[in-house]
């Protein structure tokens, strides 16, 4: 056990799977990167920040596969070599880029074992970058979790910390199913207390990082870390917030979030996603269908505005979910009076 | 090249196994029993079944959206093909892909596919897999003249010359993407394009199984020796509609007719395998019987066959989940 960075964390992961079973691949834009420049270097990069730095020394070319920038080939190539008797791991860079290999994942990957009859096993990992934070913009910052969730198919992973990404990469890698693994750009250099051996968590079982009484937040990926805090301010208050991380959003611990809810009655939820058909809106359907009795206050989403994500860093700002949006939908769902029907 | 009278033997046997299932589907879908869309593959039969020949069942090959020449070629079983398109649980995908989505991995069929170039990026993978578990084994992407047009399919032939991988990319150009013809939809030349990704490429005669068997084997043989993809482009006629129900407005009166009377390509074979004495006319004659009684079989059973039960509406989304 070491404090390792979240980027450390995912390379270590894939680094310990990629020694334990030979068919483990990766493959993507400058996963190691340099190929055929002038300088004659073929690991620059380790991919564009670093992630998998180091693996092709360790693994060679035929394990650390660069590829042209042709998303819509290599995405779909590895849902071809996954069906055939790899374990491949594609890195897509940042998850906008979807747009280019949707088909593949869509369309090819996610319904295989379901058009051929249960006849096919697809052990695919996406890896992608997600999230606002960096002053990336519209192209490069969107957090696309729910659209990979609104596909039958795929498992998607939303780590919230580097040993949440460790564990959960592992089981990801490990897994007979295409999964999606988004990891939030803004994270990359966050430490953690993470195990130097392998470890796997569970996907489908959600994390209650703090317990309380009064209201309970789900949070996914970073938000997971400004629910906390935001946890911590409201204790100072006396209200005491369960917080969940789901980990993943497909599948979902719907059970877990079902219990906390009936627990506390009231209920905030923290996507970074754009608001409309977002995990909010999934999980506000879910506690109104299953839950509507328990709830003592309606239900809050701290979501950003239906827009694109803008540059300029006080826009972005105010776009994003925040330690004080979450503190103030928590403090307005405790204020809320149920007015008695007469 | 000398060929095998057993290759020769199974070749005309899966050739006339097509048609016979084509032209059966064509009668049976204007009944209304059969779901969905069906696109026959009729008139092409050389090209599926050339390729074929040269691969085991080590070798992979991904398929299109006129697909049951390939499954048939590739040795996919035709009970359950029928059975499947049928949308039978009997059938090869228990009735969840229908004809589209057949597939058989045991057998190195990734599957037919609703997606024009949807194959290519997904054999540069099956690819990947055989020359990195050192299995021997070559991956075949047979796509029609629309598909060539399609990034994907671009993208795949840069994609397996950069990595080198055993791929073979079969264009088959029967002359229409849908209604569209090729010559208005195709810019340049299938042979430019291979000649632009740096891509050795043949072309053959699709309806003259020794020009496919020979083009193919020498591509194969290329790819499989480690030497990277090939293209081949095989000329070819539909005989009929892109899909059942088209009326093949945009097509003259007598192309069809033509090209049944003069590029049939099982009249080919049994003229020169009889001709050059390779093969009895009796010996084709006993094939083309047993092939119909199969044919008769597989339809009977498919429409007896059970139907998928309620249950297999939610089974095998995932492996787990």
């Amino acid at each position: 056990m070491s404090r390792k960075s979240f980027r450390q964390a995912i390379n270590e992961a894939l680094r310990q799977e990629m020694r334990r079973d030979p068919t483990v691949v990766l493959m993507g834009e400058d996963v190691a990167g340099g190929r055929g420049g002038s300088a004659g270097v073929t690991d620059a990069w380790g991919g564009v920040l670093g992630v998998t730095k180091g693996l092709l020394e360790e693994f060679g070319d035929t394990r650390v596969l660069d590829t042209p920038i042709t998303e819509a080939s290599y995405i779909g190539a590895a849902a071809g070599a996954a069906v055939t008797g790899l374990r491949p791991v594609a890195e897509l860079m940042f998850v906008d880029f979807v747009g280019s290999c949707l088909d593949q994942i869509m369309n090819q990957a996610a319904k295989f074992r379901y058009m051929f009859g249960g006849k096919a096993r697809t052990p695919l990992v996406i890896r992608a970058m997600y999230g606002a934070g960096f002053n990336a913009a519209a192209q490069h910052s969107q957090a696309l979790y729910p659209l990979f969730t609104h596909i039958p198919g795929l498992k998607v992973v939303v780590p919230s910390s580097a040993y949440e990404a460790k564990g959960l990469l592992i089981s990801a890698i490990r897994d007979d199913d295409p999964v999606i693994f988004l990891e939030n750009k803004v994270m990359y250099d966050d430490e953690d207390e993470v195990p130097d051996e392998a470890y796997t968590i569970p996907l489908g079982e959600a994390n209650l990082t703090r317990e309380g009484d009064d209201v309970t937040i789900v949070a996914f990926g970073r938000m997971v870390g400004l629910a906390n805090q935001a946890a911590d301010r409201l204790e100072k208050k006396g209200i005491s917030c369960t917080v969940i991380d789901p980990r993943t959003t497909s599948p979902l611990d719907r059970e877990t979030i079902l219990e906390c809810v009936a627990d506390t009655g009231r209920l905030v939820i923290v996507d970074e996603s754009s608001p409309r058909c977002n995990m909010a809106t999934d999980i506000a359907a879910l506690v109104a269908e299953e839950a509507f009795d328990t709830l003592r206050a309606p239900i809050r989403r701290v979501v950003p505005p239906h827009t694109p994500v803008p540059f300029a860093t006080v826009l972005e700002t105010l776009y994003l979910p925040s330690v004080e949006k979450i503190e103030a939908a928590v403090t307005a769902t405790m204020n809320h009076r149920v007015v008695e029907k007469v | 090249m000398q060929i095998a009278r057993e290759t020769l033997l199974r070749s005309y046997r899966a050739m006339r196994t097509i048609r016979m299932f084509e032209e059966r589907l064509h009668v049976e879908f204007a009944t209304g029993e059969i779901p969905g869309f069906v696109h026959l593959y009729c008139g092409e039969e050389a090209s599926a079944v050339g390729v074929c020949a040269n691969l085991t069942d080590n070798d992979t090959i991904a398929s299109t959206h006129r697909g049951h020449g390939h499954c048939i070629a590739k040795g996919v079983e035709v009970g359950g093909m029928m059975a499947e398109i049928y949308g039978r649980s009997t059938g090869v995908c228990r009735g969840k892909g229908g004809s589209m989505h057949i597939a058989d991995l045991t057998c190195g069929m990734l599957g037919a596919n609703g997606i024009v170039g949807g194959g290519p990026p997904l054999i540069c993978g099956a690819a990947l897999s055989h020359k990195t578990l050192g299995d021997g084994g070559v991956a075949v992407a047979f796509y029609g003249d629309g598909a060539s047009n399609e990034g994907t399919t671009l993208e795949s032939l840069n994609l397996a010359m950069v990595w080198q991988l055993p791929a073979v990319f079969v264009v088959e150009d029967n002359g229409y993407g849908e209604a569209t013809s090729s010559s208005y939809a195709c810019a340049g030349t299938q042979q430019a394009r291979a000649a632009g990704f740096g891509m050795p490429y043949l072309e053959c005669d699709g309806s003259d199984y020794f020009a496919v068997h020979q083009a193919a084997g020498e591509a194969i043989a290329h790819a499989r020796a480690g030497k990277g993809p090939v293209m081949l482009h095989v000329h070819l006629t539909r005989w009929y509609g892109h899909f059942e129900g088209d009326a093949m407005t945009y097509r003259a009166p007598d192309e069809v007719p033509k090209a049944r009377s003069e590029h049939d390509c099982l009249k080919m074979f049994r003229e020169r395998v009889t001709q050059a004495a390779l093969l009895d006319a009796s010996v084709l004659d006993e094939i083309d019987a047993a092939v119909a009684d199969e044919i008769e079989a597989a339809v009977m059973k498919a429409k007896d066959d059970p139907l998928p039960q309620a249950p297999d509406l939610l089974a095998d989304v995932y492996v787990r989940y």
